[in-house]
């Protein structure tokens, strides 16, 4: 009720770091009751999960080779949100960005280098347009962007099964596609790391070596300059002034000679290219190919989580993936240390994940408040 | 004080003051209202009058003060607590839920019912109907909010707050919103309401409805307690000059017009309101450089889809708009700006501001994507600011500070904003829809002395109010507008109320095109 209690903990809310820290704790101390229940002793669980990332080099490189793509799908929906939309399709394009470059990766013969390039740009392309479907039924026909992107994410699931299933793209007595070439692959020096060289080198560098035993690649410097480039479009560019002024007031920007409809449609192409690089990302970096999908994998999804948490900024959303990522790779390691049923860990592990992204929430639904009684106070 | 009649004290607020960050809102200020008062607030834009009031209804807490309410000390920490002490307030932007009925959205939250948490509608519309009548606050209880006029939503805010026990009633600016005629209905239930013993406190810049309605008026001059008067025996010059601190002309000064070439031809246009009804309706209407036109008429006789339709935010169905001789009829909004057609738009926080961006990002509305705010795309924040300082500083827009968000602003400061903005492009033709809706005195006479300055330019100025008064004093030329068309053109020097308001009405004779 209060505006300036409001106001207040709104305040204290964009003090964001601070409290983040402290969401991350109540999110620990409730997930550690939920371990209590099921009879498994938190202070060893956490110890286990703490140790699971930051023990070995090795565990801090899966750690961000994990939190590599939900950074992406974070500026994905990120953008969308800065500008007004919510972006529930990141999931589909990261799965029709993911499919594009094992199909690029796998037939294009194209020199190194020049491979990956062109591979990320059929990706980008293709998942923005993707997410440009759902921007023009918004705009050409006031479809809401919610339900457009979700029959779009199902649509790229069953899309993704049949072209996997293609002969010639299906590797013979699996569920998944070929791998993409090599010349394709972003994976840092995973060839020479192999070798007798490699080996012979790395065996002087122990840290080194740990770190290099993880399928190490350039995306999560791909996913720093993503975030770069966010920042850069939404805050430094007339782009980002028109999709932010619609965002807000669509009216005031078509007011201001703004084509609204325009700005709709391309908000939605930069957040799918962002999503579909995120599955190219994992696909030229980690998976090298595509799988028969049973379900959605989550990429998408977490990556609305990802955005909450970090504020819906660029770099918000780098400590953000990288939470996550920890979380998803450390949390696993509890149901082998304990014995634990996965579940008990699902279940551990999303009510971290709650607790850190609610009070994102609670302060979106706090801006929206605000912003709805900000003039009811007769100016 | 010399009314003897009030006696009982119901709010007495002493020494408040408020600060927001570094910034003094209000500094030491004393109000008291007695029983059966209308009591009214004046102030220039950013005084602090919402503020003393959101404090009083408990949105805000004073960072120091003390406020009696009847007598006892009471700590408003939040809205409910001013309700159970009887202070009710009606916000200038309702607060109404659009699909519900006017009963009930009265008795939201304070449901009567028929136990077993089964609504007891009957006895709500029964209710509404006795407070209704009692006070004459006319509404059809059955009616959708968003079926019935802005006069008639502001009564369901007064029954509200009515309906909750309020004793006093908080207006903040409750006649910007409101046609002449409402306004004389909603002094009449301040009447009716100060006679059976309710007090008001009215926020208003009009100092007309100041002498009409109020016993007393407390002015506030940024921030500070300047004087409380009897408006008996005060005048409005007296008024104003005790608000701005200086002499205040009333009159527009300003030569005779110089009417060049046409500048904007309107030929038989047809342009549809929402509900797809022809709310302009084969209207026909030239403007020329060097002259401003003012359109009177009563709300609703098709000025906002007359003003959409030229500027490119409504089609235009049939009929066409030449601009210096070129057709614009249906051009993009951007392509109209571009053209040097500039608007004030008459709803300053749905169209003319983006209320999240700052006083620099507002300020380059339409021009952000030109030299020198941008190159190549990218924007130049660094000019940007600068522009926004030199605006800030010219039209004197408080506070000064060009990082503020627009949604920070006074009322009348996010006006002028806009008018700093448009007056800026120096357009060919300036539209100037409601431009002084919600300013006070000092700036309503910058408004119009603005107007007048781009007028003697040579340019063209079309104003479009409601406000009579506004249109007679600042136009060289008055059109009136009825159901749609204009049913006749006087010069503003011969024209006389009666004669206008009769036309307005639809009962004038029809005047040919002048
Ligand atoms: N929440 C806030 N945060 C910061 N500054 C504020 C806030 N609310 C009001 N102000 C500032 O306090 C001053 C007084 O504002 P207020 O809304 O009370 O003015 P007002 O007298 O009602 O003016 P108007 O006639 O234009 O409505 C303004 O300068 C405004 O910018
Ligand atoms: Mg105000």
């Amino acid at each position: 009720m209060d505006k300036a209690k409001n106001s207040k903990l709104l305040s204290m809310f964009s003090g964001t770091f601070g409290f983040t820290i402290i969401s991350i704790l109540i999110g620990l101390g409730i997930g550690a009751i939920v371990l209590l229940i099921a009879g498994f002793n938190p202070i060893e669980a956490y110890g286990i999960m703490l140790s699971g990332v930051f023990s070995k080099p090795k565990y801090i490189a899966y750690a961000i080779i994990y939190a590599t793509p939900l950074i992406i799908t974070g500026l994905s929906v990120a953008f969308a949100f800065r500008t007004g939309l919510f972006n529930i399709g990141a999931e589909g394009q990261y799965i029709v960005g993911a499919l594009v470059a094992a199909l690029t990766g796998y037939f294009f013969n194209l020199p190194p280098f020049i491979h990956v390039i062109v591979v990320f740009l059929f990706a980008a392309t293709a998942a923005g347009l993707w997410g440009g479907i759902a921007g023009f039924l918004k705009a050409r026909f006031g479809v809401h962007e919610v339900i457009s992107t979700i029959m779009l994410n199902w649509i790229a699931l069953y899309l993704n099964n049949y072209v996997v299933n293609l002969n010639g793209f299906k590797k013979p007595q699996s569920e998944a596609s070929y791998e993409i070439l090599n010349t394709a692959n972003i994976s840092l020096l995973s060839e020479w790391k192999l070798s007798d060289a490699g080996r012979e080198w790395l065996s002087n560098f122990p840290f080194l070596a740990d770190l290099m035993r993880a399928p190490v690649n350039f995306g999560f410097m791909i996913a720093l300059l993503l975030a770069l480039i966010v920042w850069f479009i939404l805050n430094k560019t007339t782009l980002g002034y028109e999709l932010r002024a619609v965002g807000f007031n669509k009216y005031a920007a078509e007011y201001g000679g703004i084509g609204v409809k325009k700005s709709i449609i391309t908000s939605m192409v930069i957040a799918g290219a962002l999503a579909g690089l995120a599955g190219a990302v994992q696909v030229l970096g980690v998976t090298n190919k595509v799988a028969v999908l049973a379900a959605m994998e989550g990429y998408g999804f977490n990556g609305i989580a990802v955005s909450l948490i970090g504020a819906n900024t660029a770099f918000g959303n780098v400590f953000a993936g990288l939470l996550f990522g920890a979380l998803n790779y450390g949390g696993p390691k509890i149901q082998s240390g304990l014995q634990a049923p996965s579940e008990v860990v699902d279940i551990v592990i999303g009510t971290i994940v709650f607790f850190i992204a609610i009070p994102g929430f609670i302060k979106m639904l706090l801006t929206l408040r605000s912003k709805k009684r900000g003039d009811t106070n007769g100016r | 004080m010399t009314h003897s009649k009030f006696q009982e004290k119901v709010v007495e607020m002493k020494n408040i003051t408020k600060v927001f960050g570094n910034f003094v809102a209000n500094e030491n200020i004393n109000l008291t209202v007695h029983k059966g008062e209308v009591h009214a607030l004046l102030g220039e834009n950013g005084a602090g009058k919402s503020t003393l009031m959101n404090i009083l209804y408990g949105l805000y807490t004073p960072t120091s003060g003390e406020i009696f309410i009847k007598g006892q000390k009471i700590d408003i920490a939040n809205p409910n607590i001013a309700i159970k002490h009887g202070i009710g307030m009606v916000h200038q932007h309702f607060m109404l839920v659009e699909p519900f009925t006017v009963a009930e959205n009265i008795i939201l939250g304070m449901e009567t019912t028929k136990g077993l948490g089964v609504l007891d509608l009957k006895k709500a519309i029964n209710d509404v109907k006795q407070l209704s009548e009692k006070y004459g606050l006319h509404v059809d209880p059955e009616a959708k909010i968003e079926d019935i006029t802005v006069g008639m939503q502001q009564r369901v805010e007064i029954l509200k707050a009515l309906y909750r026990g309020a004793e006093i009633l908080i207006l903040d600016e409750p006649t910007a919103v409101l046609t002449p005629q409402e306004i004389h209905e909603l002094i009449q239930i301040i009447r009716n309401l100060t006679e059976e013993g309710k007090s008001i406190i009215i926020i208003t810049h009009k100092l007309k409805e100041i002498k009409m309605a109020a016993d007393y008026c407390t002015i506030i001059r940024r921030g500070k307690f300047i004087d409380t008067v009897d408006v008996s025996v005060t005048s409005e010059e007296d008024l104003a000059s005790k608000m701005v601190g200086r002499e205040v002309s009333f009159a527009v000064d300003k030569v005779e017009a110089k009417p060049g070439k046409k500048v904007l031809s309107i030929d038989n246009i047809v342009v549809k309101d929402n509900r797809g009804i022809n709310a302009v309706d084969g209207l026909s209407l030239d403007i020329y450089g060097g002259e401003i036109l003012g359109i009177a008429g009563i709300d609703g006789n098709g000025q906002s889809e007359l003003i959409d339709g030229i500027t490119g935010l409504r089609k235009v169905e049939s009929g066409s708009i030449q601009l210096h001789g070129n057709d614009v009829t249906n051009k993009t909004p951007k392509e109209i700006i571009e053209r040097k057609i500039s608007t004030i738009p008459e709803d300053r926080q749905k169209r003319g501001l983006v209320l999240d961006f700052t006083i620099s990002e507002n300020m380059v509305l339409e021009n952000y994507h030109k030299k020198p705010f941008a190159k190549n795309g990218v924007l130049s924040h660094q000019k940007i600011k600068e522009f926004a300082k030199e605006l800030i500083e010219k039209f004197d827009v408080r506070p000064t500070n060009e990082n503020a968000k627009a949604r920070a602003l006074s009322g009348g400061n996010q006006q002028k904003v806009i008018i700093a903005r448009e007056v800026t492009n120096d357009p060919d033709l300036l539209i100037a829809a409601q431009p002084t809706r919600g300013l006070d005195v000092g700036a309503i006479e910058y408004v119009h002395k603005a107007l007048v300055e781009q007028r003697d330019k040579g340019k063209a100025v079309l104003l479009v109010s409601l406000e009579l008064d506004e249109v007679m004093n600042v136009s060289d030329r008055i059109a009136v507008i009825y159901e749609g068309k204009i049913v006749g053109i006087v010069d503003a020097k011969n024209a006389d109320e009666n004669t206008l308001g009769l036309m307005m009405a639809g009962g004038g004779e029809t005047h040919g095109q002048s």
